[in-house]
C-alpha cells in the first residue's frame, strides 16, 4: 500500500518546525516515528498535502530532570523512554507503559508524544499520563502552554492541539517511592487493549473504556476513604459507557475493568 | 527529492518520492530482496532492518525519513562469505521452513543480541513478538537465537 503523494520538509528546529506549520495550515501533518500516520496514510484514510518531519529536532527528544518533574520530549522512542534509567527509577509506570507498546520494532520508531496527539483511547501511554497526572506541554505561534492530561483528550483521536501547535513534551511528578499497578486484557500478544488500568498514586486510570482515557473517580474515592483493592475495585466501571463492539461488549468490558482494577491494587509494584 | 543514506555499508544518493517506502527503495532501487513485504500493516515483521543498528519494521518507514541514516539488510550481514553467527544458528537449528519470514527474523534476533546479548528464553520470545512466523511453531527459531548468544559473547551487526 502506497500513501497518497504529498510534500516533505524535515524541520531544523522547533522554530522552523512553527513556522512550515503556520505557511501550510490544516493542509500539513507533522510527522515523527510516523507510526501512528503512516499506516493511516498508507490505508488512504489519511493524505495530507505536506508532511513536517519534527524528528530529527534535537531539543524534542530525551528525558531530563527538572525538580520534581521529569521532562520527556514528545520525539522520544517509546524504547529510549522504557530504557532511561531517569524514567525507571522516577515514574516506573511510564517506563512499563512505554515497554508495553507494540513491539520491540515498533517501539524503536513511535514516540511518547505521537502516541498522546494520535489520542487512541486505547492505546497505553494516555492512560499512563493520566494515571500518573502528568500535563503535557504545547508550543505555537502565541508561545507556550502546558495543560493536564486530564483535559488534553477532548474525545475519540481527538485533543486540545490546534492546527497550529505542537506537542514538545509531556512532564510527569518524580516519585520514585509510589506503588503502581499496570493491567491490559488483549486477545493477541502486541495488540491494543480491550480494557486497560494503570493506577498509582491514588489515581486510577481506565483505557478504552470510553472515547478518552478516563479516572475511576468512585473508586479512587472509595481508597482514599479505607476501603481495601476488591471493594474499590467493584466501583471501578461507575458511570462508564464503554464501545460496544466486535471485540467486547459493554457489560463485558465493565466487567474487565472492575477484574482488572483489582488486579492493578492488589498486584502494585514498589 | 534527493536522499543519501547508507545501505550496508555503502553510501546512496537517490531521487526519490517522498511517499517511497524504505522496503520498495530497499527491494526496488537497490536490488535487495530479502526484506519481504507480508502484512504491509506493521505487524509481521517480514520487513525488519536495522536502522542505525536498530530493528524497524521497513514497510511503516519512509526512505526520506532514514536520509543521513545506516541500513542493514539480510545481505548485509554476511562478510566474505562466511555467515554471520545468527543465519549460521538458524542454519544449525533449522530455525525455518519456508523462509518467507527468515530474512526479518534473522534481522530482528541480530537486533535482540545487539541490545541484549545473553538473553533468557522468555526474553528471546518477547524479543521476537513483532515477527510472525506461520510455519515453524518458533521453538527452532527460539533455540537458534539462544544458540547464536550461547557461541558468541559478542555478536554485533
Amino acid at each position: 500500500m502506497i500513501p497518497a503523494p504529498f510534500e516533505y520538509v524535515a524541520a531544523s528546529s522547533m522554530g522552523h518546525a512553527l513556522d512550515l506549520l503556520a505557511e501550510s495550515g490544516d493542509e500539513a501533518k507533522l510527522l515523527a516515528g510516523g507510526h501512528s500516520l503512516l499506516p493511516m496514510m498508507k490505508l488512504r484514510l489519511a493524505a495530507p498535502s505536506v508532511l513536517i518531519d519534527i524528528g530529527r529536532i534535537p531539543e524534542l527528544a530525551g528525558v531530563r530532570a527538572d525538580g520534581d518533574e521529569l521532562v520527556i520530549g514528545a520525539a522520544t522512542c517509546h524504547a529510549d523512554v522504557a530504557g532511561s534509567d531517569l524514567v525507571r527509577s522516577q515514574a516506573p509506570l511510564l517506563a512499563h507503559a512505554a515497554s508495553q507498546v507494540g513491539d520491540p520494532q515498533i517501539r524503536h520508531r513511535g514516540t511518547i508524544g505521537g502516541s498522546l496527539a494520535h489520542a487512541d483511547p486505547a492505546a497505553d501511554l494516555p492512560m499512563a499520563l493520566t494515571a500518573l497526572g502528568g500535563v503535557t506541554v504545547i508550543t505555537g505561534p502565541g508561545g507556550t502552554r502546558t495543560v493536564a492530561a486530564g483535559e488534553f483528550f477532548t474525545g475519540f483521536f481527538e485533543t486540545v492541539l490546534e492546527p497550529d501547535e505542537v506537542l514538545t513534551a509531556v512532564r510527569v511528578p518524580r516519585a520514585p517511592d509510589a506503588a503502581w499497578g499496570y493491567q491490559k486484557f488483549v486477545r493477541r500478544a502486541n495488540d491494543w487493549a480491550i480494557v486497560g488500568v494503570a493506577a498509582t498514586g491514588g489515581r486510577i486510570a481506565l483505557a478504552n473504556m470510553g472515547p478518552v482515557p478516563l479516572r475511576a473517580r468512585a473508586a479512587e474515592q472509595a481508597l482514599a476513604e479505607g476501603a481495601g483493592p476488591a471493594e474499590a475495585a467493584a466501583l471501578a466501571a461507575e458511570g462508564t459507557e464503554p464501545v460496544d463492539d466486535i471485540h467486547a461488549g459493554r457489560a463485558y468490558r465493565q466487567h474487565l475493568a472492575r477484574v482488572l482494577t483489582r488486579r492493578a491494587l492488589e498486584h502494585r509494584v514498589g | 527529492m534527493q536522499v543519501k543514506l547508507t545501505v550496508n555499508g555503502q553510501a546512496r544518493s537517490d531521487d526519490v518520492e517522498p511517499r517511497l517506502l524504505l522496503v520498495h527503495y530497499l527491494r526496488e532501487w537497490c536490488g535487495l530482496r530479502a526484506a519481504n513485504v507480508g502484512c504491509d500493516t506493521t505487524s509481521c515483521g517480514a520487513c525488519t532492518v536495522l536502522l542505525n543498528g536498530r530493528s524497524v519494521k521497513s514497510c511503516t518507514v519512509l526512505t526520506v525519513q532514514a536520509a543521513g541514516q545506516d541500513v542493514t539488510t539480510a545481505e548485509g550481514l554476511a562478510g566474505d562469505g562466511e555467515m554471520h553467527p545468527v543465519q549460521a544458528a538458524f542454519r544449525a537449528e533449522h530455525g525455518l521452513q519456508c523462509g518467507f519470514c527468515t530474512p526479518g527474523m534473522v534481522m530482528a534476533a541480530v537486533g535482540l543480541l545487539a541490545e541484549n546479548p545473553h538473553p533468557t528464553e522468555s526474553e528471546v520470545r518477547s524479543g521476537l513478538e513483532g515477527n510472525f512466523c506461520r510455519c515453524t511453531g518458533y521453538h527452532n527459531i527460539v533455540r537458534a537465537v539462544l544458540a547464536a548468544a550461547d557461541a558468541n559473547p559478542e555478536i554485533a551487526p
